[in-house]
């Protein structure tokens, strides 16, 4: 008898799942919805407040393209998902895009098929350690017992720096940050190692972060971005480009507070008006409306401010702009030309 | 004959039982102290009792309900000179986060939906749990409500639940129609075949075109919002109602002659009791949309219901055949003496007492069901467990470990023990029936 | 006269194949069947019609690649250069070491705490109903990382050991050292001659008892490991290095076993021989001295001539170094599993402790029967019948919860196949299907012995 309860449920899923086969950029617009795949509680990336609204820098970029799409940052469905579940997520189409503090490798590319669409945050794997403890360089770790998040690269690159120094080391698998926290605030483990950024975050929210110091290693590259489906070049390109729009906005010096503004006619600048879409047909190249990066960028702001307001130097995170700066300022943020 | 003297012959008054014997000191002497062993092994407890309050009891009281922040907990800690590595706990976080450990992303003006949900369920269930004291006219709404509990949670069209509703009608009067031509196998299998027609290939568009005629409808929300207990409770309840007639059909599969029937119903008990739930919710997560037709996609929520369904439909299998061999065989033999065939006298004979006498079973199954939905976590669902992981990734609660523990513990315990004791009662009702 | 009247032959119409119940069952059947096939190929079309379009051929190929990641506790030689399939051998010896820990400790403290909820002591029954209240209505994955969350929180880091004036000491006359990376406790080390105090060897041994070593199995003169097992001379010379070969086998914890083993087939055949003669002549010989010597003697004989000594922990560099190593995540999974199994397991026991009538109890007190050897000798053998069918899913049970590991970061199978491997590869389907099958494997073996164990007990009584 009480089988309808399942059926009428599905009833209901159906109605609000899409199919994954057609361009997934028609599907969103068709939903009026973009599911996009978050990390499931990253301090200064991704996490719930209060009332459930999703925060951080990660979760800008899924409001950004939102914005552009469907001209409207709450358009979103934050997926959350682990290091395990978010790749079948985004593969079997139950999420449009990952933006979920994921690394650029050529096996994800190539192997696991996926387009990753550019490069929002330039990390590197590092090395936590309490300043009581003495130590000065990665390399004196060795027979320190490691702390380190599971399902990532992180693993790989920690046996890796380990084999090559011919150094030994205890790894002890965690599967959250704030797990990582505890254990390595109780000295449960020696050192903590995750991307410096996180290791930043989480240093930030210590009662004492002067007793603790990130060391000098930085053992891997680890360009984070977000990333789409194998195949879907149209989707691809709108996620990439919108993500340029952010960083070439805060190259050109739009903000989100002028970019109102800014758009309301053309101005000198030909490549900013090419942006805005008062100039040539940028927008309808990509499917979008003209005034797409004008969404995008009053989502939250340029990269520059998206950056200041989740993760900058006057959050409690404070990070500083490093890498991530704009080429001009001798960072690697550069975004090709809008023409 | 001589008078004999020393033989009393009024009754002396009665004396107080001796201090020691009575009252509390005699029952101390009585329970605690009967011994050397016992009064060993109560001292030893009592004093383990009181280390264990004396380091949680100052913990609990903390007067640091209104804080913001784990910062500010600290503060007022401080500013009382506590001091330490635990000066106290830290019960803002609750203060700031209970509705979302309840209720997870539900839309907040929406919370008299899940709420009345759960209230009618308790309506629903009052007539089959305390059968004898609830009107039984109320087993009209029980029959409703499987349709009406989706509905409150999912929102959406009420043409959808009254469809799946219409469907169980057209199955049952095309049911009635062929076994009165053509015999009680027939019968079912036209009544079935109906009902999967009408679901399958007609409600679709019934429902599309009374939807264009007449919309009515509650704000649709999606399983991607649900969170928190509420998800808990709705993966529980589902995936129970919907494992009970799966598991009477393998129960039945597994008792029955016909040797191939009964290996399948064998096999698939035995696989889903022989591995871990936790691999079932891999394949929930990772796998079920494989499986399925290239372009089906459902949520996860979805997928994890279905999965818990098929887990708990091999456990409810066991529980209904241990309530099956329970029942005397001069139940069969009766049955089969008034002329009853197989499926008549399942329906009302043998069904009715299996299934009463395994109302204890289910519970527990229930019981065990609903602990194992904090296994979600483990995929990414934000279940209380979940949630608070999310939690401590908030910059203002990061480093909070064991309030939120506690308290999900303690909401766990409540639900659980409640339906243990009811459990108990019930087994203890059902025993004095029988004997 | 009764006539037997064949029954009249009709030619076999198709409608028969429902309405004759000779024929109906048949239909039915074969109905299921197809039925069941039809799911089956429906399944396998549509998963391989997605892998195709997803562009990932199944294939085991990846089990044959290396693995790339470290696992910190494993029972045979393990590193990242290893196979992914040698990484899941790891996590299902894993898997089988916390469940096997967790049933032997979860059914002692459920037949403790059974027993004691019966107890006439108010105080002590009320605290295990408690005990038994609060570990079954709680999931057991929240005790899992709870009692993770305790054992850091609460525990001294090694770090407290050092120093002149430390803020915490090892335990038991300096040989067990309790930290919040785990426990430290002695390991037992064979060839006291050829190995220093830490167990490591030394250059030259100093006497002959040097043990029999381990035996690597699949050793090869190729593995560079292998090196100083095909030497002759220089330390360690005879001995494999920790990577050589499949696995190792220590002889001298065999030599060991094969005494003990012997020696309490010596102790029962004294036994037996006691029993006749005590049958023949009504007097029994006093043989406990002879059946202790011949299991101790040999055994305490055997031990010294293998250089038996315990290697201590100490404090060296970051970590305690020497000694075994109880991990973390090992306790806190083994704990949580045994405590909270052993709450059912006590309502189990108890319940067949009940199921015993009372009768019983009073016929053995007639008997003149103490308390203690009613439970003993009359309650408890009669309830283990009823009490050993759902201590077996018990058991089930706590294997299967034994996957929660992933919680607290033990590296059981779910851990490295379904874990790090499923994430390093992308291979779900080929991941988790191998793990359930694995899983499964182990239920069903758990299940066919202890069924035939439940059989050969029934068989004894009534």
């Amino acid at each position: 008898m009480k089988k309808t309860v399942f059926l009428g449920a599905l009833t209901v899923a159906g109605l609000a799942a899409g199919a994954a086969a057609a361009g997934t950029l028609d599907d969103v617009k068709a939903r009026g919805k973009l599911n996009c795949g978050v990390t499931t509680g990253l301090v200064g990336f991704a996490a719930p407040d209060a009332n459930g609204e999703w925060h951080g820098f990660d979760v800008a970029v899924c409001r950004a393209v939102a914005a552009a799409v469907l001209g409207d940052p709450t358009a979103v469905e934050f997926v959350p998902t682990t290091g395990k579940t978010r790749f079948t997520a985004l593969g079997s189409g139950e999420v449009d895009m990952l933006a979920r503090n994921t690394t650029w490798t050529l096996s994800r590319d190539v192997d696991l098929k996926f387009t990753f669409v550019g490069i929002n945050y330039y990390d590197g794997q590092g090395f936590m350690v309490p300043k009581a403890l003495g130590v000065s360089s990665a390399k004196e770790l060795n027979g320190a017992t490691v702390c380190i998040q599971t399902g990532t690269t992180t693993e790989l690159n920690l046996a890796d720096f380990f084999r090559k120094n011919n150094i030994s080391y205890e790894p002890v698998p965690i599967e959250t940050n704030a797990e990582g926290q505890q254990q390595y605030l109780a000295g449960a483990c020696d050192t903590y190692t995750t991307d410096i950024s996180g290791l930043a975050a989480t240093r930030a929210t210590f009662e004492n972060p002067a007793d603790h110091v990130v060391l000098p290693e930085v053992v891997s590259k680890e360009p984070l971005g977000p990333l789409v489906r194998h195949g879907d070049d149209e989707w691809a390109d709108v996620t990439r480009w919108t993500l340029n729009a952010l960083i070439a906005a805060e190259e050109m010096g739009i903000t989100s507070a002028n970019v109102k503004e800014m758009a309301s006619a053309p101005g000198s600048n030909p490549e900013i008006n090419r942006i805005l879409g008062t100039e040539g047909n940028l927008g309808e190249m990509l499917g979008l409306s003209a005034d797409w990066a004008v969404n995008a960028i009053s989502a939250g702001g340029n990269y520059g401010e998206i950056f200041a307001r989740n993760i900058g130097e006057n959050t409690p995170i404070g990070l500083a702009r490093g890498l991530n700066a704009q080429w001009t300022d001798g960072g690697l943020l550069y975004s090709p030309p809008f023409r | 004959m001589s008078e004999v003297s020393y033989v009393r012959t009024e009754i002396l008054p009665e004396r107080d039982p001796p201090v020691i014997a009575t009252g509390l000191i005699g029952w101390m002497r009585e329970n605690l102290f009967s011994g050397w062993f016992n009064s060993a092994l109560t001292i030893l407890s009592l004093t383990f009792v009181v280390m264990l309050l004396d380091g949680i009891l100052p913990w609990i009281f903390s007067p640091t309900w209104h804080a913001t922040s784990l910062g500010e907990c600290r503060e007022i800690l401080r500013g009382m000179g506590r001091e330490g590595h635990y000066p106290g706990a830290c019960w803002g976080v609750i203060r700031d986060r209970w509705v979302q450990l309840l209720f997870g992303f539900y839309p907040s003006e929406l919370y008299w939906r899940p709420i009345m949900a759960f209230l009618l369920l308790g309506v629903a269930l009052a007539p089959v749990l305390f059968s004898d004291r609830v009107p039984r006219k109320l087993l009209w709404f029980s029959a409703v409500y499987p349709f009406l509990f989706p509905w409150l949670l999912w929102g959406g069209s009420i043409w959808v639940p009254l469809s799946a509703l219409a469907g169980f009608v057209i199955g049952w009067f095309v049911f009635r129609a062929a076994d009165a031509r053509a015999g009680g196998l027939a019968g079912i299998v036209a009544g079935v075949l109906a009902a999967l027609v009408w679901w399958l290939l007609l409600s679709g568009y019934v429902v599309q075109g009374l939807d264009a005629i007449l919309p009515i409808g509650i704000e649709a929300v999606q399983s991607r919002n649900f969170g928190g207990f509420m998800l808990s409770v709705t993966i529980g309840v589902v995936a129970i109602a919907c494992s009970l007639p799966i598991g009477i059909v393998l129960a039945l599969g597994r008792q029955s002659d016909l040797l191939i029937v009964k290996a399948l119903c064998v096999g698939f008990i035995e696989f889903i009791r022989g591995v871990p739930l936790i691999t079932l919710l891999f394949v929930a997560s990772t796998l079920l949309n494989i499986f399925m037709p290239p372009g089906t996609n459902f949520d996860i929520i979805l997928r994890v219901i279905i999965m818990a369904t098929l887990f708990a439909s091999a456990y409810m299998a066991e529980v209904v055949r241990g309530g099956l061999a329970a029942l005397p065989q001069g139940q069969y033999e009766g049955a089969d003496s008034l002329g009853l065939d197989y499926w008549q006298a399942q329906r009302l004979v043998i069904m009715p007492q299996a299934l009463k006498i395994s109302i204890p079973g289910i519970v527990s199954t229930f019981i065990g069901l609903f602990k194992d939905t904090t296994l979600v976590s483990i995929i990414g669902l934000l279940d209380p467990l979940g949630l608070s992981n999310a939690i401590r990734a908030d910059s203002d609660w990061n480093g909070i470990v064991w309030e939120l523990y506690g308290f999900i513990a303690l909401l766990f315990f409540v639900v659980c023990f409640a339906m243990s004791r009811y459990s108990m009662y019930l087994e203890r009702k059902l025993n004095t029936g029988h004997r | 006269m009764a006539t037997v009247s064949e029954p009249p032959k009709e030619a076999f119409r198709l409608s028969q194949l429902i309405y004759d119940t000779r024929y109906r069952s048949m239909t039915i059947q074969i109905v299921a069947l197809v039925a069941f096939l039809i799911l089956i190929g429906w399944l396998i079309s549509n998963t391989a019609q997605n892998l195709a379009d997803l562009g990932k051929e199944p294939s085991f190929r990846f089990l044959g690649e290396s693995a790339g990641y470290d696992i910190n506790q494993r029972l045979i030689d393990y590193n990242n250069q290893d196979s992914h399939m040698r990484a899941a051998v790891v996590g299902i010896l894993n898997t089988l070491l916390v469940a096997i820990l967790g049933c032997a400790t979860a059914t002692i403290l459920g037949v403790i705490i059974g027993v004691a909820r019966l107890s006439k002591n108010w105080l002590v029954g009320r605290l295990m109903t408690i005990y038994v209240e609060i570990f079954r209505n709680v999931p057991v994955l929240l005790w899992i990382v709870f009692i993770m969350a305790i054992l850091i929180e609460t525990l001294p880091p090694p770090n407290a050991f050092r120093g002149d004036d430390p803020d915490a000491t090892m335990k038991l006359f300096d040989t067990v050292a309790i930290t919040n990376r785990g426990v430290y406790i002695p390991d037992p080390v064979f060839g006291a001659d050829a190995k220093d105090e830490k167990g490591e060897f030394l250059e030259e041994p100093v006497g002959w008892r040097v043990g029999l070593g381990d035996f690597p199995i699949g050793a090869s003169r190729d593995n560079p490991a292998c090196e100083s097992y095909y030497a002759t001379e220089g330390p360690g010379a005879g001995e494999p290095a920790a990577s050589c070969g499949t696995f190792q086998v220590s002889l001298d914890l065999l030599l060991v076993l094969a005494v003990l083993v012997s020696g309490f087939y010596a102790s029962h055949r004294i036994k037996r021989r006691a029993d006749r003669i005590q049958e023949a002549t009504g007097l029994r010989p006093v043989t406990w001295y002879l059946r202790l010597g011949v299991v101790v003697l040999p055994f305490a004989i055997t031990l010294w001539a293998l250089g038996f000594y315990f290697a201590y922990p100490e404090l060296r560099g970051f970590n305690f170094q020497g000694g075994t190593h109880m991990r973390n995540s090992l306790i806190a999974l083994w704990l949580a599993l045994s405590l909270y199994t052993a709450a059912f397991i006590a309502e189990i026991v108890r319940a067949g402790i009940l199921a015993i009538s009372h009768g019983q109890t009073e016929a053995a007190a007639a008997l003149g029967l103490r308390p203690k050897r009613i439970m003993n000798l009359v309650i408890l053998p009669q309830a283990l019948r009823v009490i050993i069918p759902p201590l077996i899913s018990m058991w089930l049970n706590l294997t299967k919860n034994s996957s929660l590991a992933i919680a607290v970061g033990y590296m059981d199978i779910t851990g490295t196949l379904m874990g790090i491997t499923l994430n390093q590869t992308g291979r779900e389907l080929e991941t988790v299907l191998l793990g359930m099958l694995i899983y499964l494997t182990i239920s069903l073996i758990i299940s066919a012995v202890m069924n035939w164990y439940n059989r050969s007990v029934k068989l004894v009584e009534r």
